[in-house]
């Protein structure tokens, strides 16, 4: 269901326009009320007026994290203290937090783009809400809690963690919808099923899952063990929170709502804006905020963009779901490589298993690119013929992804060390 | 008739190859014959053993891949042109050996070919129509 169809499905043409008029509106009201962003667009020799539209963008100085960092805590702010009415920061784990200070007007902004986000999952008033993200200084709870409420659903603010009671909840409210991150809804499911509860036991029947990366398979399992369907939301708090991008029934990209917030891809490296499908580093220009609005954040998060028409209505871009983060891209002989491309190439032949390990290193001022992966059962074979052809095999799936050449080394079975958590999957020997 | 053969693969470094022996001897496994083919990365290394099935647990439970095999074994004379009587009759089939390796049989003055060929079967029944004899894993134990 399209929430907001005078947005969400605009013609191409006027949205343009509208985002036109709003770039201009941002770039004066930043020019004139922050000083950070006067002196940043001083430096770039941008001057007021000479911004018309989304096509003088790319002029504009990019703004990073660690530079929003530096505005700690109200050096960024757009508008008077006064006008502010809630505030959000960001967890703060890597050095001081990003602050998200919101005025009235933005929270109904955040309201707006997420109704549209649970709307595209089919929520409605008469659903009732489950919403597992954290309250708090986190945008995850208060971000999908504004939405409900705005949509006119139930919502059932039980924040995260306490799993025994989002049991109990799920089983006796008939709880119809349920947002966390994928992974603590797979841990739900577990806890559900010890509790000898089926999917057909509950009503759940769609869930909103953000705030990490996830895959296709990842949504598989969490479909068939929740008995719902699972939607993928993207935000950030840098930009508002959830509600920057979403899902609709397609599952096929994650529609922006960039009426509100405008995408751009770039080169991570150089900073060259990308055309339409091709992979980069997503960029994010706040169109309409007023409180702590930004001129093209680097997001750190690599996907591409997708202008085909979708067949739900909505005219919206579409974003890839997140494939990677640019803090792990590697430039091995001056290629991109993002190690989330290797896994796929990797994961896709059969018989393989997701134990590999990518060394990087320079002989003779030139780079090579090796990847190690675990020979496993499935895979050996008493011939060595037939050995090299599986190395050959998963060399030339990797050339036809990556465009450069790597050398795969079949390893013996555990010898790739296994970290808690996040694997360490890459190891970078040049010394540059 | 046809014996049942270990493989097992290993990277191609250093002391790799000495610590699965070294595992098999702490089993008590007595190798009757091996044979290892490598290439600069990884080697497969061939065994023939009195149990297979309990070597290739042993060495699965030590986090090797490694599987079981049929091979043909071919008793061959020790006189000028044993081997190539056998690599005649073979070719003349139409038949592919992917590799082999030989060994000499405890008692007898014979020695064994170990082959991998794809068509097991035929290769078996050619070689026995030409008077070829083929070893059993049986035959092997009282050899």
């Amino acid at each position: 269901m399209i929430w907001n169809p005078d947005y969400e499905t605009l013609p191409g043409e006027d949205l343009k326009r509208l985002q036109d008029e709003r770039l201009g509106t941002l770039v004066d009201m930043l020019y004139r009320r922050v000083k950070f962003f006067r002196s940043k667009m001083d430096a770039a020799g941008v001057k007021l007026g000479e911004v018309r539209g989304i096509g003088d963008l790319a002029r504009l100085p990019f703004t990073t994290k660690d530079e929003l960092r530096s505005g700690y805590p109200f050096n960024l702010l757009a508008v008077d203290l006064r006008e502010i009415v809630e505030i959000h920061t960001s967890s703060g784990t890597t050095g001081k937090p990003v602050v998200d200070a919101y005025t009235a007007g933005d929270l109904d902004t955040w309201a707006e783009a997420m109704a549209r986000t649970l709307s595209a999952g089919g929520a409605t008033r008469h659903d009732i809400v489950q919403n597992a993200y954290g309250y708090g200084l986190f945008t995850g709870g208060l971000g999908v809690h504004y939405g409900a409420r705005r949509i006119g659903a139930t919502v059932l603010p039980i924040s995260g963690g306490n799993t025994k009671r989002q049991v109990e909840l799920l089983r006796d409210f008939g709880t119809t919808i349920l947002t966390c991150t994928p992974s603590y809804a797979l841990y739900l499911a577990e806890a559900l099923r010890e509790e000898g509860l089926s999917p057909r036991d509950m009503g759940l029947r769609a869930g909103f899952f953000g705030a990490e990366p996830w895959s296709d398979t990842m949504r598989a399992e969490i479909q068939a063990k929740l008995g719902l369907a699972a939607y993928d939301i993207y935000g950030l708090t840098e930009i508002i929170g959830p509600g920057v991008a979403f899902e609709c029934e397609r599952q096929e990209g994650l529609h922006v709502n960039e009426d509100l917030f405008y995408p751009e891809i770039v080169d991570p490296a150089t900073g060259r804006v990308l055309p339409d499908g091709q992979k980069g580093e997503l960029v994010i220009t706040t169109l309409t905020k007023q409180g702590t609005p930004i001129l093209r954040y680097r997001t750190r998060d690599i996907t591409y963009l997708d202008r085909s028409p979708c067949p739900c209505g909505r005219t919206t871009v579409r974003m890839h779901r997140l494939l990677g983060r640019t803090d792990d891209m590697l430039i091995v002989r001056g290629v991109n490589v993002f190690p989330s491309q290797i896994e796929e190439v990797i994961l896709g032949i059969e018989g393989v298993e997701p134990h590999y390990q990518i060394i990087v290193d320079r002989r003779n001022q030139l780079d090579s690119l090796e990847v190690q992966v675990e020979m496993t059962e499935a895979l050996f074979s008493d011939e060595i013929r037939d050995l090299e052809r599986t190395e050959k095999l998963i060399e030339s799936r990797l050339y036809g992804t990556l465009n450069i050449h790597s050398r795969v080394k079949l390893v013996e079975p555990k010898t790739i060390a296994r970290s808690e958590g996040k694997a360490k999957r890459i190891l970078d020997k040049r010394q540059i | 008739m046809s014996v049942k053969q270990v493989s097992i693969f290993l990277e191609n470094s250093k002391g790799r190859l000495a610590e699965v022996t070294r595992i098999l001897a702490r089993e008590g496994i007595d190798l009757r014959a091996l044979s290892l083919a490598d290439t600069s990365d990884f080697g497969v290394l061939r065994i023939i053993v009195e149990d297979p099935d309990r070597c290739l647990a042993v060495l699965k439970d030590n986090d090797y891949v490694a599987r079981v095999s049929e091979v043909v074994a071919v008793e061959v004379e020790d006189r000028p042109g044993g081997m190539s009587r056998i690599l005649d009759v073979l070719d003349e089939a139409g038949l592919n050996v992917e590799y082999l390796y030989a060994f000499v049989a405890k008692a007898g003055k014979n020695a064994v070919v170990i082959c991998k060929i794809d068509e097991r079967e035929r290769a078996l029944s050619v070689l026995e129509a030409k008077g070829i004899r083929t070893i059993s894993s049986e035959d092997l134990e009282s050899t």
